[in-house]
């Protein structure tokens, strides 16, 4: 054979892999919970999945990449679990399995697996899997990290480094968590009407975590940090379309989407953090501002009491369609914080209040309501309180004041980006 | 169906200074709990309340002493053992059991019979 063939071939083994990695990222939630609902044993379900990957790159580079990756994938790990189930039969007696619904058809038979890479007979199992996942009979971190694992695919070493923890530690958490899931019997279902708010938000709850690990981590490799925003963001566009009528996925979504718009803003060339009103507002992602807007609408028009994503979601709406800091609609956020507070109540709302308020009342207002805030003491060592007293201090001239909490936020933050940009401002009060 | 046990967690001080009305009321939220499992589905396979941890004699590697094996603001004081079909159906009847002056753990049982 001349070069140019080797070549062309050479191509298309990296057109395939590539095709294998993108289903990976894409799929592995979707053909991972359609195989357990077979092997109704999760670290089976997963060494089924990773076989059918591995054949993808064979068969896909002598067939072609299939129409449908996700299928054909599914149909592969899934009769790779039949042929286990027909070998271990004895073995898996003596093994607690996954609980399957009560509500099942007997659909894990054989007859159930298409032959031919239609779509239409397999039932996506990804809710039954996400809200297994986020049991709240299981610690936050192991559903985090059983999220992370078996709803995106990522390996246990890139959660551990996500996380901060060594991968032996993330290894035992993921460990722990499945035997508890088989030994507890936690069911692989959807939890029905009466449960689904309390699990509805345990899951919203991992999301949002996830996200917000990426978007604000301490320290660690960028890249680890945005490959998480972006697993937030495709875990909650799965949710979103599996429960189109629930207002609360489409306002983790919105919000998700309009913080994440700002992701190149948040801080200058030499990484020293920018806030809000310095960030340079031509370089947010306008459309995905946009996106976030309308699901922003759609999850307040649903009818009911918004829920605390969705009124996020729209306090980030209005600060992502301001044409300037100034030119904030800053009543309109007042009162969305208002019914925030209602459907959330927390300290860290009310501190967020507060800046509105200085905003549409005057820095004094503001720093009465934050008294109130300080005397309470649920705050205490929360390090954005002083910061935003020491803030309005100075916008009133009490430098002094300003300079001792400035200080005292200074000493109680981490983050080296946070740590500098209020050494900036001692420097300034103390000139 | 699964078998779970459900151990009642409880501060002993809440009996020892409540006097007779609490243990009444007590005994009638527990005869309350025993119907309510059957309507929940589920049903009890056994079951008892201790005596207080005062009673309790510890045995380890032979060395008999006097008192509970762990020293506990809240001690074990009663437990069922129930049949559910799952960790969310174990759960529901957990939460309808008393134990006013603490919680209660959900554990599941072994399955030893393969062993």
């Amino acid at each position: 054979m001349n070069s140019d063939s080797t070549a062309a071939s050479a191509r298309d083994r990296n057109a395939i892999r590539a095709a294998v990695a993108e289903a990976h990222r894409r799929e592995w939630g979707f053909v991972l919970a359609a195989t357990a609902r077979i092997t109704r044993d999760l670290d089976a379900a997963e060494e089924c999945v990773q076989d059918a990957y591995v054949a993808a790159l064979d068969a896909w580079a002598k067939q072609g990449v299939p129409r449908n990756p996700a299928a054909w994938l599914t149909t592969a790990a899934r009769h790779r679990a039949l042929d286990g189930l027909r070998r271990d039969r004895t073995l898996r007696s003596k093994l607690p399995l996954l609980v399957p619904d009560q509500l099942d058809e007997p659909e894990a038979g054989e007859a159930g697996v298409g032959e031919t890479g239609d779509d239409s007979g397999i039932a996506d199992d990804r809710l039954r899997l996400i809200f297994t996942c986020c049991h709240p009979a299981l610690a936050r971190e192991a559903q985090v990290a059983l999220t992370l694992r078996l709803v995106c695919g990522l390996s246990t070493g890139d959660i551990a480094r996500a996380f901060l923890v060594t991968e032996p530690t993330m290894a035992a958490r993921v460990t722990r968590a499945k035997k508890k899931i088989s030994a507890a019997r936690i069911a692989y279902r959807v939890p029905d009407v009466a449960e689904l708010p309390d699990r509805l938000d345990a899951v919203l709850t991992v999301m949002h975590l996830v996200f917000t690990t990426g978007h604000t981590a301490p320290s660690g490799p960028a890249l680890v940090r945005d490959d998480l925003v972006d697993r937030a963001i495709s875990l909650a566009r799965v949710l979103r379309q599996l429960m189109p009528d629930e207002p609360e996925a489409a306002g983790l979504l919105a919000l998700m989407l309009i913080t994440d718009a700002r992701r190149r803003t948040r801080t200058d060339a030499a990484g020293n953090l920018l806030l809000l009103e310095q960030q340079d507002r031509s370089q947010w992602d306008t459309a995905q501002i946009g996106e976030g807007a309308k699901l922003v609408t759609e999850a307040l028009r649903c009818g009911g009491r918004p829920g605390r994503f969705a009124l996020q979601a729209a306090i980030a709406a209005v600060h992502g369609e301001a044409p300037s800091y100034a030119a904030t609609d800053w009543p309109q956020l007042l009162m969305l914080y208002d019914r925030l507070l209602v459907a959330w109540p927390s300290p860290v709302v009310e501190l967020n209040r507060a800046v509105v308020t200085s905003m549409v009342s005057g820095p004094q207002a503001a720093l009465d309501d934050l008294a109130r805030l300080e005397a309470d003491g649920r705050l205490d060592g929360y390090h954005y309180l002083p910061a935003a007293k020491a803030d309005l201090l100075r916008q009133l001239g009490r430098r002094a004041e300003a300079l001792r909490a400035y200080q005292a936020a200074h000493e109680l933050t981490e983050n080296p980006a946070e740590r500098a940009f209020l050494g900036r401002r001692i420097a300034e009060v103390s000139g | 169906m699964a078998q779970y046990a459900i151990l009642i967690y409880e501060a002993e001080s809440g009996y020892a200074n409540g006097g007779p009305e609490v243990w009444k009321e007590v005994g009638e939220a527990h005869t309350r709990f025993a119907q309510q499992v059957g309507e929940h589905g589920s049903k009890i396979i056994g079951g008892d309340a201790l005596e207080p941890t005062a009673t309790a004699t510890s045995v380890r590697a032979d060395v008999v002493t006097d008192g509970p094996f762990a020293e506990t603001k809240e001690a074990l004081g009663g437990f069922y053992l129930i049949e559910a079909r799952d960790l969310d159906h174990a759960i529901e009847i957990a939460k309808l059991c008393p134990a006013r002056f603490g919680g209660v753990e959900v554990r599941p049982i072994m399955d030893t019979s393969g062993m």
